[in-house]
């Protein structure tokens, strides 16, 4: 896949969130080129709301292996001072994150990038295609899909189009997990257990990762063992209870618990099909 | 949310390490609208506990807003964009997945409408079996033989005629016998590699996960235990190695590597392997990967191949084991299903993209439409959204192609606009176009004679035609030939004898007696008859000319109202009682192939200008009966 794209696009860049799907991508295009090194850049939103430990993995990571990092955030957004807390995760979402990588896409003129979304995350994400097409204003549109048979991919573009690449499209939850164990492909530690500051908002365990923090007068951080499902955002990412701290035993409580992976993920209580909604606008 | 296996809670290491040895099966689902296929997949995953928690809760809440009365709708597990779910229908291929201790399942979930053929063909192009579903009390209904024709086109080799909705026709045996019978019928020449049948009741769960109470008759397995255990491993006969190059990584200045994924097959190193379509041979040295150097690497695998030589090839070139064949031809045949609003338009210039690259190419000839429902072919001159149409198509340039039938991956393509960039098309290639449908060379141009077909007629004293003596090998069609021609003779015509067998010494020794090469000696004697006949000569063909295509072919080549068809109808007995020279002993000891009568078939001639049974007639009876033919007919004077 990764082959493909870098033989029928320019300017490929790989969307890199520093999640465990990103992991496993990088480790993908890694094989994919080896002995030589990964012939496409790495694109990074960033919303200047990550964990900090993301940021640091980011970093090393990219040092280690000698990868070109393009770190990108949504200037306007930043001067406007645009946080989760005082505008909600809906508009935040949309400035910070959806027009920050419209934005970064344009600037680059890339016409192929790679992300690591999956058909299992999410109903609406099922149809997804492994070439998903998308228009000039990056915009993702149901009938302008093409039909994928066998695995020809068609990465016809014109000037400024560009098609979203999904190389583990077809890969579940526990696939992922079961390929970073198999292949020890490194992770941001927050995905395994360890004690961490926690506050309880909505039901939803959020870390207090910096000052920046707005805790209400009765809140108090308290240390518990929690780790993540998903990394965002750290105010918008829900953390879990839990003492896994290897990886098989991560997967071992993922496959004796009964709830979805994306569940942390504050923004997916919005609405209904909330995903097809941030899709159309051009989010992952 | 995934299978339960008591392994995860005590061992959950020995567990990933009995995970790694799953293999993956991939399905279609089809059925009608209202056939509860959606309900089916969501009792699958269900009942196989993988639908998460909170995912359940919503679909509680969304069964309430739609058609709820309390229940859970499955249905809607599968239902995705918003509007489609709005209208209650699915209108695209959605992808899900779930595991069972034994399996990974991949599930290509298509809509059963009308005018979605397309979707369908997507879904099956990477399916290991199709999963049909049949309302029980409907039946086997158009919709049903569309589906099955169209996954056994895209080479779908495992059926599962699943017959839902038992509980409303009260878990009837006889029904369930009924639509197999008439499932049976319809689907006789479909070409299935493997039918099963299982009565189910996808809302109530009956033979899904668990065996019905409510059909103690039901021998069978269940759905699952079925999917658990069904074969479906290629067969090793089509497994020649191949590869086609996707990219040519030199990551440094004595580094070359030729990337790709092996479509077929396996490769080791010190194997000798060809370069495609240059020919040039070489070893292979090393099995390159991140993960160190492999001793074998097979179809599937993502590899990069170092060579002892240094040869020039690049994307779209194919390695194969050393003097390995495969077509390189500008033209092909194939079977292409039409994708896109707009229709197609003959002639037009598109794209097409497979394995082996991309070339400029255009559609020449619709050969025939086929009609998915019935099976049969017709005439047409376009062909719109979800048309499936044999074709000729010829590219700007050679092209390295296979079967669709010997190699999935060799021979699948797809069409795309040049203007909109979109995919309008997918295609199955049968083969090169037959010389019967080569185009010749535009720059060719006919020379024509000063000497008019009239004058040539008073000259002979006669009007051209073409016989063809047809009939088994020891029908006597040589020795009617020869006899047919000296009383022509005497007679005073002008003609020319051309004998199968002469012309096989000759124009034709390059050739076998299979049946494409027997198709190509018609073909060229055909040509020389119509040469022929074009100086004004009569020409006496006798060939044995099993196959009706072929003969159609050639009547057409020559000119319908200048063909003179003799069926020369012995039974096969005396034939072979003629027979001197041993063909037919060697043909039933297996030493000659394609023998027809024997290994291969004759095809008689239902509409034949003239029937004669040589058991019961002289040879002066034959050439009698012909000559008073062509004087009523006008070709000769009487």
């Amino acid at each position: 896949m990764f082959r493909e794209v870098v033989s029928q696009f320019r300017r490929p860049v790989m969307l890199y969130s520093i999640g465990k799907d990103s992991s496993v991508l990088l480790h993908l295009a890694r094989k994919a080129f080896h002995p030589g090194p990964v012939p496409f850049p790495l694109l990074h939103i960033d919303t200047t709301w990550k964990f900090k430990e993301m940021i640091e993995f980011r970093d090393r990571i990219c040092a280690e292996l000698g990868l070109e990092l393009l770190v990108h955030s949504n200037p306007e957004g930043l001067a406007a001072q645009i946080n989760p807390f005082d505008h909600g995760s809906q508009t935040y979402t949309d400035i910070m994150k959806t027009d920050a990588l419209k934005q970064a896409l344009t600037q680059g003129n890339h016409d192929a990038a790679f992300g690591g979304a999956r058909r299992d995350e999410e109903r609406s994400r099922a149809k997804e295609r492994i070439f998903s097409f998308r228009d000039a204003n990056h915009r993702w549109d149901p009938k302008r899909q093409r039909p994928e048979l066998w695995n020809l991919y068609n990465g016809k573009v014109s000037d400024g189009e560009s098609i979203r690449v999904f190389p583990i499209s077809n890969w579940t939850e526990l696939d992922v997990w079961h390929y970073i164990h198999l292949e020890k492909i490194e992770i941001v530690p927050l995905y395994l257990a360890a004690p961490r500051p926690i506050v309880e908002r909505d039901k939803n365990l959020i870390m207090v990762d910096d000052a920046r923090f707005p805790l209400t007068p009765r809140e108090q951080p308290r240390t518990r063992w929690v780790r993540f499902r998903t990394l965002g955002c750290y105010p918008l990412s829900g953390a879990i209870e839990s003492m896994a701290s290897t990886v098989p035993e991560v997967i071992q409580e993922m496959l004796l618990d009964r709830h979805s992976e994306r569940q942390g993920r504050i923004i997916d209580h919005d609405q209904l099909a909330s995903m097809e909604e941030k899709k159309r606008e051009g989010y992952f | 949310m995934f299978e339960r296996d008591p392994l995860i809670e005590s061992d959950i290491a020995a567990y990933l390490d009995q995970r790694i040895q799953k293999d993956l099966v991939r399905f279609i689902t089809c059925g009608s609208v209202d056939d509860g296929k959606s309900t089916l997949i969501g009792r699958l995953l269900h009942d196989s506990q993988l639908i998460a928690d909170d995912h359940l809760e919503t679909l509680k809440a969304d069964s309430q807003l739609g058609v709820g009365n309390g229940d859970i709708d499955f249905s809607l597990v599968t239902d995705g964009l918003k509007a489609e779910r709005e209208q209650g229908i699915t209108i695209d291929v959605a992808y899900r997945y779930f595991a069972t201790r034994h399996r990974n399942f991949i599930i290509a979930d298509t809509p059963g409408h009308e005018q979605y053929t397309r979707n369908m063909a997507t879904g099956a192009s990477t399916a290991d079996l199709a999963v049909i579903l049949v309302d029980a009390r409907k039946g086997v209904v158009q919709q049903t033989r569309r589906h099955s024709y169209i996954a056994v086109l895209l080479g779908v080799k495992h059926l599962v005629i699943a017959v839902n909705k038992m509980d409303l026709v009260d878990y009837s045996e006889d029904q369930f016998l009924e639509i197999i019978a008439d499932y049976n019928k319809h689907s006789a020449n479909l070409g299935i590699g493997s039918l099963e049948y299982i009565p189910i009741s996808a809302l109530h769960g009956d033979n899904v996960v668990e065996a019905s109470a409510a059909m103690p008759w039901f021998s069978g397995q269940p759905l699952i235990d079925y999917l658990n255990a069904v074969n479906v491993t290629e067969p090793a006969k089509a497994v020649e190695f191949r590869l086609p190059i996707q990219l040519v990584l030199r990551s440094h200045a004595d580094f070359r590597g030729y990337a790709g994924s092996i479509t077929s097959g396996q490769v080791r190193p010190g194997d000798r392997v060809t370069a495609l379509p240059s020919g040039i041979s070489s070893t292979v040295e090393r099995i390159v990967t991140f993960n160190g150097d492999l001793k074998v690497a097979s179809a599937g695998d993502a590899v990069t191949l170092t060579l002892g030589d240094e040869i020039d090839m690049s994307r779209g070139d194919l390695l194969v084991k050393e003097n390995g064949k495969v077509e390189f031809d500008a033209s092909v045949e194939a079977m292409i299903i039409w994708m896109d609003e707009k229709p197609l338009a003959l002639g037009e210039q598109l794209i097409l993209q497979s394995h082996h690259g991309t070339a400029n190419v255009t559609v020449d000839a619709i050969r025939y439409l086929l009609d998915v429902n019935t099976g049969k072919e017709a005439k047409t001159a376009v062909l719109q959204l979800n048309d499936i149409a044999h074709c000729a198509i010829s590219a700007d340039r050679k092209m390295l192609f296979e079967s669709y039938e010997t190699n999935r991956a060799g021979g699948s393509f797809i069409l795309i606009d040049r203007v909109r960039n979109s995919t309008v098309a997918a295609g199955m290639i049968s083969g090169p176009v037959s010389p019967w449908d080569q185009t010749p060379k535009d720059s060719l141009e006919v020379q024509a004679s000063t000497i008019a077909a009239g004058e040539r007629q008073i000259r002979y004293r006669q009007h051209p035609c073409t016989i063809l003596l047809t009939g088994l090998t020891g029908a006597g069609k040589s020795t009617l030939a020869t006899a047919l021609e000296r009383c022509l003779f005497d007679r005073g015509n002008s003609i020319v004898r051309l004998d199968g067998e002469n012309v096989r010494l000759g124009i034709s020794k390059d050739l076998g007696f299979t049946a494409v090469d027997r198709s190509e000696n018609l073909r060229r004697v055909a040509e020389i008859a119509h040469l022929m006949n074009s100086q004004g000569l009569i020409a006496i063909a006798a060939l044995v000319a099993p196959q009706a295509n072929a003969r159609a072919r050639a009547q057409q080549l020559v000119g319908a109202d200048q063909w003179i068809e003799v069926f020369l109808d012995t039974p096969l007995a005396v034939c072979r009682d003629r027979d001197t020279t041993g063909l037919y002993e060697a043909a039933e000891r297996g030493d000659i192939e394609e023998f027809p009568g024997v290994s291969a078939a004759y095809e008689a001639p239902e509409d034949a200008d003239l029937r004669l049974d040589t058991a019961g007639m002289t040879v002066d009876q034959c050439v009698n009966a012909i000559v008073e033919l062509l004087i009523e007919k006008g070709f000769v004077d009487g």
